[in-house]
């Protein structure tokens, strides 16, 4: 693999920075022991990391974990205080301003937070804007930036302006101005966090297709690890400056370096598991201290199924009948529901982990009935829905 | 401290510094001609028109201007004001009064835009135009016209000048605060894609500072406006001359008549520079 993107020892020290704050950093000292010290902060923490060509290397950490004072170190916006950079083995800190913009203009474009488009442009101008002070002529720059805009999926908005469009497109748009660059680096500033769920998704999806055809090499900010461990082919996480681990998804998540990695993780599965409670469905009851068998049989005709759930007037759950008996009992002309109410049913909580169950419920015919506390019936549990909601990922709080 | 020591010579060591500065005459009277140019050509341009095109063509301007949300009243007030301003028989005072405001208002946009952008540039050099710049506004406006008149005599010149220093000072302090104002975001996006500073001033800084700047520009035409009266002291024509001699002559009548002109005038320009302000926006 070739390596793109090679980073060592980079340091940002913001505030004052004598000898002995380079002395505390060396001894290994912590972000927080050497603002007490010497009252200088230190952002980014002699961070050592490679990104191969075509990968997707993702950084993430929580606020003021450094890493977005890191990205915008890599281009330089922000100034390293010690560290070197090599870009394709160039070292970026012994360029001069103008090798430094020639390195911004052909070989990194970034892709920012708040989109930070242009007002005053048009889509079609802001995505041309990087050739646009490249110098490139007005037909070839339309003509890419066009192609950029299609390849995000984004017909027809060229002539409308950033504040038209919604705040999904608009990040399409700043993608496409730093594709239309043909830059082989992209820089991402936590690129999808201002976006809402659903929308996030829809761009990181987009971001795997384009990454599938066009293999740039993507440096990803993120504080979001379920994103990190979606895009990501690598990640690194940083914690108070500090580069805490540094590998696969699988590494990680198999291995958490320390405490801090393993309680991410931990956030991440919770939100794994489904209860009982995410996948349940709403039953049809009966009231036995009301209802007859017509009634009953009507219910499971409302609902084309063969058994109806029985419960008494407080909700408590009594047990179950089935269509056969039920019919049984009209045939009869008897009234007595009772008779023919079930009662060994298999019974859960709302809180269950559905994994707990999923072995019980391949097993039994009979739908699980789900009793609270207080035994009162509050939904079932059909295996088609649990697989549903395990095979969509759609979790219902 | 103070107390102890005789009255500083502070008005002499001006005085000789006025004194010294009057033997650079081949370099004011270079600024005069040049500015005695300008202001000649407006008022040529002025005195050519007839009274119904000059109405026409500022209620052309207003139209345009006002495209993005018509305002009938302001082409209406405007149609009256001028005619009223014909009526009165000031129209020829009115038109020296806008060439010195134009005149004095073009060169402290050129003047000043400049001075603003290298304020939002460079740290250093805002932290030393702001208290020159506090001075310029504060300083009593009359104060300017003793050393105009020792440097440029009298007449409009003089005139023009004065209104620059009292006026300029909105239109630095405006094209400063636009430039810094554009999110800090945006000016990295234009770093991040490798803009030269150039680059970044014409293609992202000064258009977003655009609405700021010209907000600026308004300001600064409202205080020559204001210079007018003061700068008919020293022999700048125009409507505060009529002022000017109606207070000397104890005529409440015609200084009202003068003042209302001017009022008349100063809306008109108000009105029209927000207008280009707003349609440029929109």
């Amino acid at each position: 693999m070739v390596k793109k993107v090679e980073v060592k020892n980079l340091t940002k020290i913001y505030g004052k920075r004598g000898p002995r704050v380079k002395e505390l950093i060396e001894q290994g000292k912590s972000k927080a022991e050497i603002l007490e010290e010497t009252g200088a902060t230190v952002g980014v923490n002699q961070a050592n990391f490679e990104v191969n060509e075509g990968e997707i290397f993702v950084i993430m950490g929580l606020s003021g974990s450094g890493k977005s004072t890191l990205i915008r170190m890599i281009n330089r916006l922000i100034e390293p205080t010690r560290g070197t950079i090599l870009i394709d083995n160039q070292d970026l800190m012994g360029l001069d301003k103008k090798g430094l913009r020639e390195v911004r203009r052909q070989k990194m474009s970034m892709i920012f937070q708040n989109f930070a488009l242009f007002p005053n442009r048009t889509i079609l101008e802001n995505t041309a804007y990087g050739l646009e002070i490249k110098g490139i002529t007005k037909a070839v720059r339309e003509q890419k930036a066009h192609e950029a805009l299609e390849l995000v999926g984004l017909h027809g908005y060229d002539d409308q302006f950033p504040s038209q469009l919604s705040g999904g497109m608009q990040q399409r748009v700043g993608l496409a101005r730093g594709l239309a660059n043909d830059a082989e680096i992209l820089l991402m500033d936590e690129a999808f966090s201002a976006l809402d769920p659903l929308n996030r998704k829809d761009m990181q999806d987009e971001l795997l297709d384009l990454q599938a055809k066009m293999h740039k090499t993507i440096i990803f900010i993120s504080h979001d690890l379920n994103e990190a461990l979606r895009i990501g082919d690598r990640i690194m996480i940083m914690k108070d400056g500090v580069v805490v681990q540094t590998g696969t998804p699988e590494d990680i998540l198999t291995h958490p370096a320390d405490d801090y990695v393993k309680r991410f993780i931990e956030d991440v599965d919770r939100t794994r598991v489904l209860t009982v409670a995410n996948v349940m469905i709403r039953p049809n009851t009966v009231n036995i201290d009301k209802d007859g068998p017509r009634l009953a049989l009507r219910r499971m005709q409302e609902n084309e199924i063969s058994s109806v759930y029985v419960v008494d007037s407080e909700r408590k759950f009594v047990g179950f009948a089935d269509a056969k008996d039920v019919i049984k009992l009209i045939q009869q002309g008897s009234r007595d529901l009772k008779s023919v109410v079930q009662t060994d049913v298999p019974i859960t909580h709302p809180d269950v982990a559905v994994n707990d169950l999923m072995d019980q419920l391949s097993s039994t015919p009979i739908p699980f009935a789900v009793l609270d506390d207080e035994r009162q019936l509050v939904g079932i549990i059909v295996r088609g829905a649990v697989l549903g909601a395990i095979a969509g990922n759609e979790v219902t709080q | 401290m103070l107390v102890l020591i005789d009255k500083l010579p502070l008005s002499d060591w001006v005085n000789s510094f006025v004194n010294w500065l009057t033997q650079f005459t081949g370099f004011f009277n270079g600024i005069t001609n040049f500015i005695g140019g300008i202001v000649n050509g407006f008022q040529w341009l002025f005195d050519l028109l007839p009274v119904w095109l000059f109405i026409v063509i500022v209620l052309g301007i207003t139209y345009y201007a006002t495209r993005h949300g018509k305002k009938w009243s302001l082409l209406l007030f405007e149609l009256i004001g001028l005619l009223l301003i014909w009526n009165l028989d000031y129209w020829r005072d009115m038109t020296q009064t806008l060439t010195l405001v134009l005149t004095s208002s073009l060169i402290a946009l050129v003047i000043g835009i400049p001075l603003g952008i290298l304020m939002a540039k460079n740290h250093t050099f805002e932290a030393i135009m702001k208290p020159i710049l506090d001075f310029m506004q504060t300083m009593p406006a009359f104060v300017y016209l003793i050393p105009a008149v020792a440097f440029f005599g009298i007449g409009m010149v003089p005139g023009v000048i004065s209104s620059v220093i009292f006026a300029m000072p909105p239109t630095v302090r405006m094209t400063n605060l636009g430039i810094r104002q554009v999110p800090v975001e945006l000016i990295e996006a234009a770093d991040s894609y490798g803009s030269t500073s150039w680059q970044k001033l014409f293609k992202v800084q000064l258009p977003l500072a655009k609405s700021t700047l010209m907000a600026g520009v308004n300001q600064s035409m409202m205080l020559s406006l204001s210079m007018v009266v003061i700068a008919s002291m020293i022999g700048a024509l125009g409507l505060g001359t009529q002022v000017y001699f109606a207070v000397g002559r104890n005529n409440a009548g015609n200084g009202f008549t003068a003042g209302l002109s001017i009022v008349i005038l100063a809306i008109i320009l108000d009105r029209i520079t927000q207008a280009f302000n707003r349609s440029k926006r929109g």
